[in-house]
């Protein structure tokens, strides 16, 4: 592509234009909030930590327009391995700060289990997100660009995801007889029915059977410098990777740098700089990378100092010492992760919001256990959502790219449809593209790569469907000259 | 809202893809693409602005060459000639 005759309008300075002034409200409006916040109690900082972060990966995910959904999808539909790429480079630098943070002893980090539903979990998500057009943080973003679609995606995620664990007695035979007899077998708690619900059967039943495990743990020398970065950095994250984008140059890229440099016969060194390239026109998906890593590290970071200087394990234990105790799980808990993650607080939101319509979800492990529903507004992971979509919404009017976008019938059943599916997938995977693949593969856990598996699987059979479908349609007269 | 993909004139070709989001534009813009001849024009219309990288992207690729760009109030305007 020559850039020379391209012709590019100059960008404006910030305050030259409405959206520019937009951008700074929201910035003023978000701290006003924030202050207001602090003068009620300073404990809110805790809260405060997750919204913040959030308002940081919104900005970044929106200048690297970082988003899952259309790394797997360019790839597969239109060999474009720019998005794949920077999220390979994004993994690798994450790891690096992940590292860090893991010898320093403030990790927050939790190995996955490892089973089947791993795997199944990957492809359904993979599959419904080709349909909706963004992945779990993707659809986050877009929302922040004023992309209604992307909101009802968010929508039909959450409710799926609360519906889905919250399945009633039909679901009961769905499921195995020996998950109900190995969930009677843990003790649990009456008032959760653990026998009760095909999602309950399938977590007490199932995934508490199995385990997992950090590279880290496995290496094992008890030098935790050396277990932490060659397990998880170098064998976890950076050599795949790197495997990863030498596959992406072979398979896709390589073609096209031979033919725009007029090659005939390629040195070792010419096919460094052909994925030297490769990675250059991926920087700003590979800035957005490192900042991604740096801040998901630093949070892990603050959120741990926070811990220790509070004296708890979970803001749950804070939010009872501030005098809220509604919306608390039996533990006196609530879904509080520590790092960046997307899907479990969308789950309490639809719980929060079926519970308001008189249906009681804390017959259940997820809610009842282990998340609990509080209420949005205190709901710290949820407000760090919030934050992604004021992030991205406050750098997208500044880069004028802010437009409200009201989507089509079609468009709105696949992002409904879409959305359920990756709900299903990401409460079967046990998380997103980000919970289950980018923060596992990060912190040394081998599961990620499998739900990546499951995603790529998926989304081959997604792009295939998609594919059907446009055909079918551009058949009509729609697409005719 | 309709995708729309007009023969303005000989070699000259429209396809507007506003309202459309990821991944739309890109497959759209694939799909038309393939429809014309080496050397012909294509504007192309649209306002999703990440689905605008993954274009630049393939027609690296494909080489087709993006000779013109109109950015501006949330929708794009860019001109591609097949290579």
């Amino acid at each position: 592509m020559a850039t020379d005759s391209t012709q590019v309008l100059s960008n404006p300075g910030l305050l030259a234009h409405k959206g520019g002034y937009k951008a700074m409200a929201l910035v003023a409006l978000t701290v006003i909030l924030s202050l207001g916040l602090l003068a009620n109690d300073t404990r809110w900082i805790y809260l405060l930590v997750y919204v913040w972060f959030g308002v940081a990966y919104g900005v970044l995910l929106q200048y690297g327009r970082f988003c899952m959904a259309s790394a797997i999808r360019d790839l597969f539909a239109i060999k474009v391995p720019r998005m794949a790429v920077g999220v390979m480079i994004a993994t690798a630098l994450f790891s690096i700060t992940a590292g860090l943070v893991t010898v320093s002893g403030y990790s927050t980090f939790h190995p996955h289990p490892l089973g089947w539903h791993i795997i199944a979990g990957g492809l359904i998500f993979g599959f419904g997100m080709i349909f909706t057009g963004g992945c779990a943080s993707g659809s986050l973003y877009k929302t922040g660009e004023g992309n209604m679609g992307s909101m009802l995606v968010l929508l039909s995620i959450s409710f799926s995801m609360a519906l889905f664990t919250d399945l009633g007695s039909w679901s009961n035979n769905l499921a195995p007889a020996s998950w109900a007899e190995s969930a009677l077998d843990k003790g649990m708690p009456e008032v959760l029915t653990v026998t009760d619900g095909w999602f309950d059967l399938f977590t007490a039943g199932y995934v508490w059977n199995l385990s997992g495990g950090t590279v880290a743990d496995m290496v094992g020398t008890g030098n935790v410098w050396i277990d932490v970065f060659v397990g998880n950095v170098l064998l976890t994250a950076i050599l795949p990777s790197l495997v990863i984008l030498v596959i992406l140059y072979m398979s896709t890229y390589r073609k096209g740098y031979i033919r725009r440099n007029k090659l005939e016969s390629l040195s070792l060194g010419d096919e460094m700089s052909g994925i030297w390239a490769m990675i250059t026109t991926s920087k700003n998906t590979a800035i957005a990378g490192l900042g991604l890593g740096i801040f998901a590290g630093l949070q892990m970071w603050a959120t741990g100092a926070l811990r220790e200087h509070y004296e708890i394990f979970n803001f749950g234990e804070l939010l009872m010492k501030m005098g809220y105790s509604e919306g608390l799980s039996i533990q006196e808990t609530v879904f509080d992760p520590g790092y960046w993650y997307i899907t479990t607080q969308e789950a309490q939101f639809g719980g929060w919001v079926m519970s308001l319509f008189g249906r009681d979800v804390t017959d259940n492990i997820f809610f009842g256990l282990q998340n609990g529903i509080p209420n949005p507004l205190i709901n710290a992971p949820l407000l760090m959502s919030v934050g992604i979509i004021v992030g991205a919404a406050i750098l997208s009017l500044s880069r004028r790219e802010f437009k409200w976008k009201i989507p089509s019938v079609e468009t709105a059943v696949f992002a409904i449809v879409g959305g359920a599916l990756m709900g299903i997938g990401a409460r079967l995977g046990m998380g997103c593209n980000v919970g289950a693949f980018f923060a596992a593969v990060t912190n040394g856990d081998l599961t990620g790569w499998i739900f990546l598996a499951g995603m790529l699987i998926g989304g081959l059979l997604g792009v295939k469907a998609f594919n059907v479908w446009l055909n079918r349609k551009s058949a009509g007269d729609e697409f005719d000259i | 809202m309709a995708i729309k993909f007009d023969k303005v004139s000989d070699g000259q070709y429209q396809l507007d893809v506003s309202g459309y989001v990821c991944p739309h534009p890109q497959m759209y813009t694939k799909k038309a693409l393939q429809k014309l001849q080496s050397g012909d024009e294509l504007a192309l219309i649209f306002d999703n602005p990440s689905s605008g990288e993954s274009i630049i992207a393939m027609c690296d690729t494909e080489g087709d060459e993006i000779f013109e760009r109109e950015e501006g109030n949330g929708s794009t305007t860019w001109k591609i000639r097949k290579g």
